[in-house]
C-alpha cells in the first residue's frame, strides 16, 4: 500500500518502543476548508505521519429514508435530488427506474436514449467538480475556475430541460414531463463540440506535468482485494484496477446499444483516480455523441414519456373535457395510484458508484420502505485504512479525489 | 422496464445449495429480477459465509433493517444484498427476529464493508450486531434516546409550532 | 454649545441632571448642563466617519463560507468566473472565523451540527453578519424530520434570509447586497446599544 513509497523512515520507530513517540490529535473537521462537506476526522498523528484516523458523520443526516416513507413516489424524486447533488439528474433518473421496475412500465427507446444523455451530461459536471477540485487542492486553482465555466453550460441545458441548474428533479416516473426543445438539443449540440478543447487544456495542464505526477503517484494507494471487500464501486474501484461498471455489468437504460470503454486504473492512487474520472468524461461525450446519432436516425421526434396515464398529469384541456383524463388527475394528485406490491432493487452507475434504490412496496403511495444504497457512506468506511502512515497533506488530497460529498454520505 | 438479467441456472444453483444446508428452514421466493432468501437468523452467518466462499458472492451490495410492527417473532429484519461479481448474479438474504432479542451476528468478518452498515441497522432500528468492532450510533447524535427508523418513531421535528397539523396531516 | 465650565461626568445620564438646569452652581459641585442633540453618543465628528467605515465594511466583507450541502456547490457556482462574487468585495474567502466578517451558511444545518455553528459564531469578533442562503437554512427548508434543525436562527441570530433551493447566482448576490447595505448603514455604536444586547441575551449568547 503505502510502503511503495521510497522514505519508509516512520518505519524506523517499529524498533524504538511505542511511547518515545509523542503522539497527537489533530481534528479535521467538520468545518474545514478542504475537506468537502462536513464530516470529521480526528486523526492520531506522529509529527506529520498519520497513524490513526477516527470517524464522525451524521452532521448533514436529513433522514430521507425516514421521510421517504410519507411522501408518495413522485414526490420522493426531491429527495433523491440531494443526495449527491453534484450530479442529481443520475439520482433523479435512477430513483424513476426503481419505481417503474415496481410498477412494470417499459419505456420508448427514445426516452431512453435522452435519459442517458442527460445522465452522461450529469456524469461529466460531477467529474467536473470532482477533478478540479483535485486540482485546486493540489495548488492548481486554475481548471476550477475556468473549467467551471463548463457546468455552467451544462446548468443552461439542466434549466431549459427542467427549470432548475443544481437540484433538477428531472423527469417523471415513465419519462419526461416534456419532450426537449428545440433550443435544448442545440445547447447539447454546441456542448458536445466545444467541450472537448477545454478537457483537452484541462489535461494538458496537469496529466503530464511532473509536480501534480509527483505528488499524486501513490499517494492514497488502495489494493483491489481491499477495495472489493469495503464495497467500493464507481471511479474509486476502477482506478485500483478492476473494471465494474454498472452501465456494463447490469445495462439499463439502454446502455447496452452504446459502445464505450472502462477505463481502469493500476494502483488506486490519487492520479490513477484523476485520470479514470477524465477518461470517463472523454467516454461520457462520445457516449452522448452515439446517443444524438441514434435520436437523429430515428423517425418519432416526440415521444417522451412511456403510455402510463396513471402516472403523467394529463393535459389541462383534456382534464376539463374528458372523464378519463379527470380521474387519472384527481388519482394522480391524491395519491392513489395502483402500486403493486413487493420489492425491488435497481441500481444505477452514479458519479460515485453504484447508487441503488430498495423500495419495500406495501401497495401505498408511499413506500414502505425506502434504503438508499449510497456509494460515499460505502467507501469512505476504508478512509482511515488508505491514510495510514501517509501524511497529512496526502490525507487531504485523498480524501478530495474519493469525492466524498456529504450530502450522499448522510442522507 | 429496466431490470437485471435473470440468471435462472445460477439461482437454481443457489436455492439447491441452501435448501441442502437449511432444508425446510429456507423459505424463498423471487420478486421481480431478484431471488429472495429468507434463513432463520442463527444458521444466517454460516449461510452468508457459504454464499461467499462457496458459491462466489465476493460483494456485499448493501444491508438495511426493516420493521414490521406488530409481527412478533418476525418483527424486525435485517436484508443483505449479496453480488457475485464475476457471475454477474445478485441475490437478496432476509433474517428476521423479535423486537426483544434483536441480535444478529455481525458479518464485518466476512465483508468489512458491512461495519458502518451495520451501524446504521442500529442507528435506525436497534438491532444488535455481536462481534462488531465498534457498534456505536454513526448519523444521529451518541445521546439520541430513541431509534429513529422504527414505524413507532414520528418523522417531524417535534418543536415545530408553526404547522397547521389539519392541513399538514402529521 | 456646552458651558466650558461645566462638564458631562462618563457614566453619568443627562436627563438626571435636567432638573438642576438653571440653579445655581455650588463651589464643589459643577452644573452639568444637558447637551445638545448631536453632541452625545456619536456626535458630529463620528457620523461622517461612520459613513466612510460602513462603505468601508461594507465592500470588503470577508466571508465565511459555511457550505454544508447543494447550497454550497450554488456557491461555488456564484464564486465563479460566470458570477463572479468577487466584484462585490468578497474575493478573499476566509475559513477561519477569527479573521472573517460574514458567516454564510448554505446548507442543511442538522441538529447534531448546531452545536458546532453556534462554536463558529461565538469565533468570529464583532461586527459580524449572519446570511442564511436557502430554505433549509433558514427554516429547514424541505426536511421536516427529527435530525434536522428547522432554521438556523434557532440557534444564532441572522441577518439577511436567502430563500431558494437552492438560490440562483442571481439571489445570492441580492442577499450579499442587502448585508451591504446592513453593513454600510449600521451605526458605529449598534454593537453596544441595548437592543443588541437583548438580542444576544435571546440566544443566549455572552
Amino acid at each position: 500500500m503505502n510502503g511503495t513509497r521510497s522514505t519508509d523512515y516512520w518505519q524506523r520507530d517499529e524498533v524504538e518502543s511505542t511511547d518515545m513517540r509523542e503522539l497527537t490529535k489533530l481534528n479535521l473537521g467538520p468545518t474545514h476548508p478542504a475537506t468537502h462537506g462536513i464530516f470529521q476526522n480526528v486523526l492520531t498523528m506522529d509529527g506529520e505521519i498519520i497513524i490513526d484516523a477516527e470517524q464522525t458523520i451524521g452532521y448533514i443526516h436529513r433522514a430521507f429514508e425516514k421521510i421517504a416513507e410519507r411522501r408518495p413516489y413522485y414526490q420522493i424524486t426531491t429527495l433523491t435530488d440531494r443526495m449527491n447533488y453534484c450530479s442529481s439528474p443520475i439520482n433523479n433518473m435512477g430513483w424513476h427506474m426503481a419505481v417503474e421496475k415496481l410498477c412494470r412500465i417499459e419505456l420508448p427507446k427514445r426516452v431512453e436514449y435522452m435519459r442517458v444523455i442527460i445522465m452522461e451530461l450529469a456524469r461529466i459536471a460531477d467529474h467536473i467538480i470532482c477533478n478540479t477540485i483535485i486540482g485546486q487542492d493540489v495548488g492548481a486553482t486554475t481548471p476550477f475556475l475556468y473549467v467551471f465555466q463548463w457546468r455552467e453550460k451544462i446548468y443552461e441545458i439542466y434549466e431549459e430541460i427542467c427549470g432548475a441548474r443544481l437540484t433538477t428533479n428531472m423527469g417523471r416516473v415513465g419519462g419526461f414531463e416534456r419532450n426537449f426543445s428545440e433550443l435544448a438539443w442545440e445547447r447539447i449540440r454546441a456542448f458536445v463540440k466545444e467541450f472537448p478543447p477545454v478537457l483537452t487544456e484541462f489535461e494538458s495542464m496537469l496529466v503530464r506535468n511532473r509536480i501534480f505526477m509527483d505528488r499524486t503517484i501513490n499517494c492514497g494507494a488502495f489494493p483491489a482485494e481491499r477495495a472489493l471487500a469495503y464495497g467500493f464501486t464507481g471511479p474509486n474501484l476502477r482506478a485500483c484496477g478492476v473494471d465494474y461498471d454498472v452501465r456494463v455489468a447490469d445495462p439499463y437504460s439502454s446502455y447496452e446499444d452504446f459502445d464505450f470503454i472502462i477505463p481502469v486504473g493500476q494502483n488506486g492512487d490519487v492520479y490513477d483516480r484523476f485520470m479514470v474520472r477524465q477518461q470517463e468524461m472523454w467516454e461520457s461525450l462520445s457516449i452522448i455523441r452515439q446517443a444524438l446519432e441514434k435520436l437523429d436516425k430515428m423517425h418519432d421526434r416526440s415521444t417522451f414519456r412511456a403510455d402510463v396515464p396513471e402516472w403523467v398529469l394529463p393535459p389541462k384541456e383534456e382534464v376539463y373535457s374528458q372523464m378519463e383524463a379527470l380521474i387519472y388527475h384527481f388519482k394522480l394528485v391524491m395519491g392513489e395510484a395502483d402500486i403493486p406490491v413487493g420489492e425491488v432493487y435497481h441500481c444505477v452507475e452514479g458519479g460515485n458508484g453504484e447508487l441503488g434504490f430498495y423500495i419495500v412496496s406495501d401497495g401505498g403511495r408511499s413506500p414502505y420502505r425506502l434504503h438508499l444504497r449510497r456509494p460515499c457512506f460505502i467507501y469512505y468506511q476504508a478512509y482511515p485504512e488508505i491514510i495510514k502512515g501517509s501524511m497529512l497533506s496526502d490525507a487531504i488530497i485523498t480524501m478530495s479525489s474519493m469525492n466524498v460529498i456529504a450530502g450522499e454520505l448522510d442522507a | 422496464m429496466p431490470s437485471f438479467a435473470i440468471k435462472a441456472d445460477r439461482d437454481q444453483l443457489v436455492t439447491a445449495r441452501l435448501a441442502e444446508v437449511l432444508g425446510a428452514d429456507l423459505a424463498h421466493e423471487q420478486q421481480y429480477d431478484l431471488m429472495c432468501y429468507t434463513v432463520p437468523k442463527e444458521r444466517l452467518h454460516e449461510i452468508l459465509r457459504l454464499l461467499r466462499d462457496e458459491l462466489g458472492f465476493n460483494f456485499l451490495t448493501t444491508l438495511c433493517g426493516i420493521h414490521y410492527p406488530g409481527a412478533g417473532d418476525r418483527e424486525l429484519g435485517v436484508v443483505y444484498h449479496l453480488h457475485n461479481m464475476r457471475a454477474g448474479h445478485r441475490i437478496r438474504i432476509k433474517s428476521f427476529t423479535s423486537l426483544k432479542e434483536a441480535t444478529f451476528d455481525t458479518v464485518t468478518d466476512l465483508w468489512p464493508t458491512a461495519n458502518w452498515m451495520e451501524r446504521e441497522a442500529w442507528d435506525f432500528f436497534g438491532i444488535k450486531f455481536t462481534g462488531h468492532p465498534n457498534l456505536k450510533r454513526i448519523l444521529n447524535m451518541e445521546d439520541f434516546p430513541a431509534f429513529p427508523l422504527r414505524k413507532d418513531y414520528p418523522m417531524e421535528d417535534p418543536t415545530r409550532q408553526d404547522k397547521n397539523d389539519s392541513m399538514f396531516g402529521r | 454649545m456646552s458651558d466650558p465650565k461645566t462638564t458631562l461626568q462618563p457614566g453619568t445620564d443627562p436627563a438626571s441632571l435636567a432638573d438642576k438646569r438653571g440653579k445655581p452652581a455650588q463651589a464643589d459641585k459643577p452644573t452639568i448642563v444637558a447637551p445638545p442633540d448631536g453632541m452625545t453618543g456619536q456626535g458630529f465628528f463620528a457620523t461622517s466617519v461612520d459613513k466612510a467605515i460602513g462603505l468601508a465594511r461594507a465592500n470588503s466583507l470577508w466571508p465565511l463560507p459555511f457550505a454544508t450541502s447543494c447550497c454550497g456547490i450554488e456557491f461555488m457556482a456564484t464564486m465563479g468566473a460566470h458570477y463572479d462574487l468577487s466584484r462585490f468585495g468578497m474575493e478573499r474567502l476566509s475559513f477561519s472565523p477569527r479573521q472573517s466578517d460574514l458567516l454564510m451558511v448554505m446548507g442543511t444545518i442538522a441538529k447534531k451540527m448546531a452545536p458546532v455553528l453556534r462554536e463558529v459564531y461565538m469565533q468570529m469578533a464583532e461586527p459580524k453578519w449572519v446570511l442564511s442562503m436557502g430554505a433549509c437554512a433558514s427554516s429547514g427548508g424541505i426536511f421536516d424530520s427529527y435530525s434536522v434543525l428547522q432554521g438556523i436562527d434557532r440557534v444564532i441570530p441572522v441577518d439577511v434570509y436567502i430563500p431558494g433551493c437552492p438560490p440562483r447566482p442571481e439571489q445570492v448576490i441580492d442577499g450579499i447586497l442587502k448585508i451591504q447595505e446592513l453593513a454600510k448603514n449600521e451605526s458605529l455604536r449598534r454593537r453596544y446599544s441595548k437592543e443588541y444586547e437583548d438580542l444576544m441575551a435571546k440566544y443566549r449568547i455572552d
